[in-house]
């Protein structure tokens, strides 16, 4: 007997060890050029959705002097704008096949052209960094007029103006990114006069700073970070006016805090209407760990919106692009840093045209242009079907694209959206809850929860009639029982 | 034979006897948890049912409850860990409540403390089951009830808890409060020890490793 329970006990021990050993899987053996993150945030590898259709170097194009330090890429119809920002002149390309670039002119006499913005009349803007001014020239490069220093006395007078990064709209209204102004865009009206700033960041600071700070002396407090918003790094103007703005200054642990945005969409009154109902927040990279001589989190110096509202963060410090859509999921992720084809060395600004798109690296002046593989279409078709209205087509897409990633979160939730409003609600729930997307499964369950209710109320009545009933009964029939055992007449 | 079976009954009965004591114990806990032990109404295997029965409605839930309330990764879950979760503590607080108590004047034994808070604890496996059965059919919007209903569930075991020890040792109110403290004072210290405990048995064990290292070597 005692035999037995010692055995038993030596069995228990052992798979108990066991349970506890923790199963060791290596993700990372061999990672594919594309990836995304799973809802537990583990890295899973992705089919490619974009792949590299061509490299364009300043050699391929014919010119005699390289780009040096180009600085902005802005594709306009079926031409493409390149700053070449040390060479203080704009370099115009035009596509003429799917990977092939031809040089239709280059425009100098630039005083560090940063970015160019071309509004629906044709009239070009230009923001010239060391020039301190935007120039806006007509079609044909001819000077019109010139948008200077903000008349404002909140700016220092000593502060020199330099315009990086410029965004027009249809009324010709120009909004600027400028260096060492961080109360948000600057915001020109078209006749060129100063009408403010919009959409600066919230400003976060945590009480213990700001107690610290009330304690310190002047010299002190001089030497202490300024609780001051955060200056963007870019713009980019969407179809519908929105206008997308990316930092890259807030530290990881900011970011991590989620006390700093590194991607906000402003409408017209500055205000933040991104949608984050992601399984993560949009910051790029989850790890931020050291590896390969880059460090902490991605750091997003241009973005492009394509018109299904898909928008692609360039990520500079690893040379990664971030698709996110118009939830806020992690549509994919691929680049990196390096001299093949589709890695870069420093990535600078991307545009697109259709779905295809271009990124600009500053250190090799080189165009890279990303076309989308048969997957990529795939992932588009299924937005775009849905965006439409055509539930039943996208469900297919994306049961396709289910089939060439199985890890895709997006697959499986753009499924359920589908089957949603398609009103089948429990296969919708099934997809989502595979997904954890619990916003997404409390719909459709709402839906399905009502209908359930509606087809069974009246198994629902007889149940809940009986529950009443079946008891009073019992109690009735007792109270008889008893009043005829009781009852005087057979009481004999 | 018949006297085997008669006294096999008559166990069962006590059993189902101090079961349903377990429940008048809940919404009458002060009158309870008395005659818990002074009238010997209360069984050890009513208290290790109830605590079976929390431990497993812990682990249950983790897989019954709809995902929008519990999400598990299961591939990183420790069902050993959940189970610690409730018997450590138990186990701190039952030794740490018993020394306390026998030092002032606590009439209560160490099994009698651990029977007292296994029987306080039976809120939880019940409230536990119908959370979980309702969790399937609510959504994101309905979530607050659940959340409420979960807290406030372990607050009233909290409570019958420190009542039930009231009684067990014959502390008056104040007294009762003031010991309740001191005993999770008293559950630190144990861990305090626990922690001290293990460092020095894995720096014990380190020497004697590097000793017969060494020796490994110079041989």
């Amino acid at each position: 007997m005692k035999k037995i329970i010692t055995k038993c006990v030596a069995l228990m021990m052992c798979t108990m060890f066991l349970l506890l050993i923790p199963c060791s899987v290596d993700a990372h053996a061999d990672s594919s050029y594309s990836y995304n993150y799973d809802y537990w945030g583990e890295f899973t590898d992705s089919p490619d959705m974009y792949s590299v259709a061509a490299v364009v170097t300043s050699k391929d194009l014919g010119l005699d002097v390289d780009m040096l330090t180009p600085q902005s890429i802005s594709v306009y119809g079926n031409l493409i704008y390149v700053c070449d920002t040390s060479n203080g002149r704009i370099v115009i390309l035009e596509r003429v096949g799917k990977a092939e670039l031809k040089l239709v002119e280059v425009r100098e006499g630039f005083n560090g052209p940063y970015d160019l913005a071309i509004s629906e009349d044709g009239n070009i803007f230009i923001a010239e960094k060391t020039g301190e001014r935007i120039v806006k020239l007509d079609s044909n490069w001819n000077y019109l007029m010139e948008f200077t220093m903000p008349d404002d006395p909140s700016i220092d007078e000593k502060t020199a103006f330099n315009p990086s990064k410029i965004a027009v709209d249809t009324a010709e209204r120009v909004y600027c990114v400028a260096e060492n102004i961080n109360k948000g865009l600057i915001k020109y009206e078209s006749d060129g006069s100063f009408s403010g700033f919009i959409g600066a960041t919230p400003v976060t600071y945590n009480f213990w700073d700001w107690l610290w700070k009330k304690f310190a002396s002047q010299e002190q407090r001089e030497k202490m970070v300024n609780f001051v918003p955060t200056q963007y790094d870019n713009l980019y103007m969407d179809r519908e006016g929105f206008i997308y703005v990316c930092t890259s200054k807030p530290t990881e642990e900011d970011i991590k805090a989620e006390t700093a945005d590194v991607v906000r969409k402003l409408n017209l009154l500055g205000s933040d209407i991104l949608v984050r109902n992601g399984s993560y927040p949009i910051y790029g990279d989850l790890y931020m760990g050291t590896g390969g001589k880059k460090t902490g989190p991605s750091q997003f110096k241009d973005m492009t919106t394509l018109d299904n509202d898909i928008y692609f963060c360039l990520d500079n410090n690893r040379g990664r692009l971030f698709g996110y859509d118009d939830q806020g999921h992690l549509v994919c992720v691929f680049g990196g840093v390096g001299n093949m084809d589709g890695y870069f060395n420093s990535a600078i600004s991307i545009d697109h045209m259709g779905k295809d798109l271009f990124v600009l690296d500053e250190r090799d002046g080189a165009i890279t242009i990303f076309t989308t593989t048969e997957y990529g279409d795939l992932i588009y078709s299924a937005v775009d079907q849905f965006d439409l209205g055509e539930y039943d087509a996208s469900e297919k897409s994306w049961r396709q694209v289910m089939e060439l990633n199985g890890n895709y979160d997006l697959a499986y939730i753009g499924i359920g959206r589908s089957l949603l409003r398609q009103k089948k609600y429990k296969e919708a729930m099934e997809y989502f809850e595979l997904k954890h997307d619990a916003d997404n499964y409390s719909k459709a369950f709402k839906q399905y929860r009502k209908q359930w209710v509606e087809e069974h109320i009246v198994l629902i009545v007889i149940i809940v009639l009986a529950l009443f009933l079946i008891p009073m009964g019992i109690g009735r029939l007792k109270f008889i029982k008893h009043e005829i055992d009781t009852a005087d007449i057979f009481q004999l | 034979m018949a006297s085997k079976r008669s006294l096999r009954r008559k166990k069962f009965n006590k059993y189902k006897d101090s079961l349903k004591f377990a429940f008048y114990c809940v919404t009458h806990p002060i009158d309870g948890y008395w005659d818990l032990t002074h009238e010997k109404r209360g069984t050890m295997a009513v208290a290790n049912t109830i605590l079976f029965a929390t431990v497993f409605m812990r682990i249950f839930s983790l897989r019954y409850t709809s995902f929008i309330f519990v999400d598990i990764n299961w591939e990183e879950t420790n069902i050993l860990l959940y189970i610690g979760t409730i018997l450590f503590p138990l186990a701190l607080w039952v030794v740490g409540n018993w020394a306390l108590t026998t030092l002032a004047d606590g009439k209560g034994r160490l099994g009698q403390v651990y029977m007292a808070t296994c029987y306080a604890m039976l809120p939880y496996p019940i409230v536990q089951l119908f959370l979980m059965i309702f969790s399937n059919v609510v959504t994101v919007d309905e979530a607050g009830f659940y959340t409420t209903v979960g807290t406030l569930t372990l607050a009233y075991c909290a409570i019958l808890i420190i009542v039930a020890m009231g009684q067990i040792h014959e502390y008056r109110a104040g007294k009762n409060i003031m010991f309740t403290i001191f005993s999770l004072f008293a559950v630190l210290v144990e861990v305090f020890i626990l922690l001290l405990f293990f460092s020095m048995i894995s720096q014990g064990v380190a020497y004697f490793v590097s000793l017969v290292k060494e020796m490994l070597f110079r041989l």
